[in-house]
């Protein structure tokens, strides 16, 4: 370092940093201890979505800081929390899928079709479909394509409807794995054989055995095949 | 961009050898044979990497040097200047740390009937657990038994766990699963509902559950929602920098700062709970780490400095696949699971070296061993070394699709650096990923101090010296619902505290200043500093 530096502008605020670097690195590496914008630094918490444009482009380009290059002329804000819209529910009393839906949140009617939710994704997702998926009470369709979204808040932020698409996905998320997908029969089973006490005397006589016995039995253990 | 040229050269080797080591099985190290390899390659076992701790609880032991200068340091706070007659929260239950482990205690804490307050670093759900890719262990498949869950659990943690905690995870590891299930968690399932189970290292049965490559995410968006339909009080951008104790040393809340205004917020507390995770970010051995940004190790500052006792504090876990290309993505985790759904570690030649399924501690020895001993490393232009893991297996082994189903994540952040893992295998070496060690706790959560509980990754114990991959997010789970219940309960049937006091603070510093330790050094350190020293030397006033 700092083998070629390039111009960027940190909110209208020229600095110049090493090409290659991450959003999130550069401000760093500008001088910024950063303490909202920044989370996992993985992009999986949605803590730093950036909002950016470059020279010669009227459109607004969207990433997440930790994910996203610097390229020369750009010029970005984070956006890192917006007040969006949650309904307030109790899982356990709800009534019909769509009924409940349109109860927790009747904007979802307002949905234009207009995607600009799909053009500010960071994660490529394309809401206005889980929206309208959802809409129709397929809301298996509505998980599936909702399920990589990291609520960082783009799409909300920028719907001339003013939904909150991402509140709507795990509302419709959590209703379809609760209600809509059967408990599996293995788990029932081995959840009550748990509570019926039937592995405490196996598990606490293991407990109580010497570590010569424990290392004996760890060794011999057979695997399943891979 | 993808590979360059250099790099596509090793992968060439790699195809070539992959028919024959399609059929190649390498047998499991004996215990000698881990140990011999632990020893000479496993980073904890550098000689310059700890040193002994000269205050507190655990004065004299070994720990990780980064840890030892934040225990040897001083408090962000004057005990003189605290006004602690001003109370600004009055609480049965605090819960301090936003992630898995304490979002779940303070849900269930307020399930039994407490007055719940949760403050956090950061935003609600920040953490490690955001970042879990595998999954949750547990056994809940026909063939499988809490028994063997122990067995592999506690042979993976080299024998050291505390057998009651192990007892508690694995027993309670199915009603975790059903209780994520239950608020709405949506698991990998068969055609047929069935729970997809995948293999991860030391596991004698495939016995992780997950939901796609964002398990940890997944459970924690919904535990959050929950906690946001209850009205669970939060605080965000709240760390905690200091316990409260009363007069008898019990727990009696906590001193918070207010990251932005830098204000302190006093907390009473009839119980309170750390689930602040673990110590990543102070990067130890100077590796990458796969840890959230807040992953500093306040937590143990601050119970450490109360007087708890931390335990197997000199035991870290690296795990063997971060990423080592491209240099945007370094130290990020790659997730166990695609070992554990086939694909293989490859050195630069089209070898395999290691069982890709031993535990994490002797596959990451073995993969050092691989580059730093045995120079069969492939190299990257910016001069990092590492070993491939060939992603490509998945699909030949699981059939077409695979990899999109179970692992788009992966799939997607490869793809913005124009790497396609359906097609091509993605370079690896160990990255810092977990404290095995912590505060030392008993199977409902209670710490040495009476009033404190602690779950989740700042907790020590359950996992010996060494994690398995999915015992994590179900530990977290597991304990932070104990520990949950059991403050709420000790809230409603304990006495309140008496006085609050920072007096354990003053001892400490009496304690530092008698061993020499100069002042200067503050902690908890609450935020990394990435900063350059070229900025800093300019920052003049």
């Amino acid at each position: 370092m700092p083998e070629s530096l390039i111009p960027i502008y940190i909110m209208g605020k020229r600095y110049e940093v090493p090409e290659g670097l991450t959003i999130m690195k550069a401000l760093e590496w500008a001088g910024y201890q950063l303490i909202r914008g920044c989370g996992c630094r993985g992009g999986f918490c949605g803590a730093c979505a950036t909002v950016y444009r470059v020279p010669g482009n009227f459109r607004l380009q969207v990433g997440l800081a930790c994910q996203t290059p610097v390229t020369p002329h750009m010029n970005l804000v984070q956006m890192p929390f917006f007040p969006a819209n949650k309904a307030i529910y109790d899982l356990d009393k709800v009534g019909s899928p769509l009924e409940t839906l349109l109860q927790l949140y009747p904007e979802i009617t307002r949905c234009l079709g207009c995607n600009t939710c799909t053009s500010v994704c960071p994660q490529k997702l394309q809401p206005m479909y889980y929206v309208a998926a959802a809409l129709r009470g397929d809301f298996a369709r509505a998980a599936e394509l909702s399920f990589d979204c990291i609520m960082c808040g783009l799409c909300a932020a920028r719907c001339p409807a003013q939904l909150a698409p991402y509140n709507i996905a795990i509302f419709v998320r959590r209703y379809y794995s609760k209600h809509m997908r059967p408990k599996p029969k293995h788990l029932i089973e081995r959840v009550a054989e748990i509570r019926a006490g039937r592995y405490d005397q196996a598990l606490s006589e293991l407990a109580a055995a010497s570590e010569e016995e424990l290392k004996k039995l760890y060794v011999n253990r057979e695997f399943e095949k891979l | 961009m993808g590979y360059p040229r250099e790099m596509q050269e090793s992968i060439k080797r790699l195809e070539a050898t992959r028919p024959f080591r399609l059929r190649q099985e390498i047998p499991r190290l004996t215990p000698e044979e881990k140990n011999r390899l632990l020893e000479q390659f496993h980073p904890d076992f550098r000689p310059d990497g700890m040193r002994p701790v000269r205050v507190g609880p655990n004065k004299g032991q070994r720990m990780q040097n980064e840890l030892v200068d934040l225990l040897e340091a001083y408090s962000r706070i004057d005990p003189e200047r605290v006004d602690l007659s001003h109370i600004d929260y009055d609480v049965d239950v605090l819960v301090i740390g936003g992630g898995g482990g304490g979002a779940t205690a303070a849900l269930i804490a307020h399930e039994n009937g407490a007055r719940v307050l949760l403050a956090t670093k950061l935003r609600l759900g920040d953490s490690n657990t955001i970042m879990a890719e595998g999954g949750i262990a547990a056994a809940t498949q026909p063939n499988d038994s809490p028994y063997l869950h122990f067995l592999d659990t506690i042979g993976g943690g080299r024998f050291q766990n505390k057998r009651e905690l192990v007892w508690a995870l694995v027993h309670d590891a199915p009603l975790v699963v059903e209780w994520l299930k239950d608020l709405g968690a949506m698991f990998d399932t068969h055609p047929n509902g069935d729970l997809v189970v995948s293999f991860a290292g030391g596991h004698c049965r495939r016995r992780v559950h997950s939901c796609k490559d964002l398990s940890g995410m997944e459970f924690m968006r919904v535990i959050r929602d929950e906690l946001w339909n209850k009205r669970v009080e939060v605080l965000e951008f709240s760390p905690a920098i200091e316990l409260l104790l009363d007069e008898k040393d019990r727990c009696a809340g906590a001193i918070l700062m207010n990251l932005e205004t830098h204000e302190h917020i006093i907390v009473r507390a009839r119980a309170v709970i750390l689930a602040t995770g673990g110590i990543g970010r102070l990067h130890p051995n100077n590796f990458p780490t796969t840890n959230h940004y807040g992953a500093t190790a306040d937590g143990l500052v601050i119970a450490y400095r109360a007087g708890a006792r931390l335990l197997h504090m000199d035991a870290i876990q690296y795990h063997p696949t971060g990423a080592a290309w491209p240099e945007q993505m370094l130290g990020q985790l790659i997730t166990e699971a695609l070992r554990g759904n086939g694909a293989q570690l490859v050195n630069v030649h089209g070898e395999r070296f290691i069982n890709e399924l031993e535990t994490r501690d002797v596959v990451s020895s073995a993969i050092i061993r691989e580059v730093r001993h045995r120079k069969n490393g492939v190299r990257t232009p910016t001069g990092m070394e590492g070993v491939w893991l060939d992603t490509p297996l998945i699909d030949i082994l699981g059939g077409e699709g695979k990899l999109d189903r179970m692992f788009a994540g992966i799939v997607h952040r490869f793809r913005e650096y124009g790497i396609d893992v359906h097609k091509e295998p993605i370079l690896v070496f160990p990255t810092q990923h977990y404290q095995n060690g912590g505060i030392e706790i008993d199977a409902e959560g209670r710490t040495d101090i009476p009033a404190l509980f602690a779950a989740g990754e700042v907790a020590g114990g359950v996992q010996g010296k060494n994690r398995l991959g999915g015992n994590s997010l179900l530990d977290i789970f597991v304990f932070g619902r104990r520990a949950g219940k059991a403050a709420a309960l000790f809230a409603k049937e304990v006495p309140p505290p008496g006085k609050l006091t920072l007096e354990h603070v003053r001892r400490y510093h009496e304690e530092l200043a008698a061993e020499g330790i100069e002042k200067g050094r503050v902690s908890p350190l609450l935020l990394p500093d990435y900063t350059r020293p070229e900025v800093k030397q300019r920052r003049y006033s």
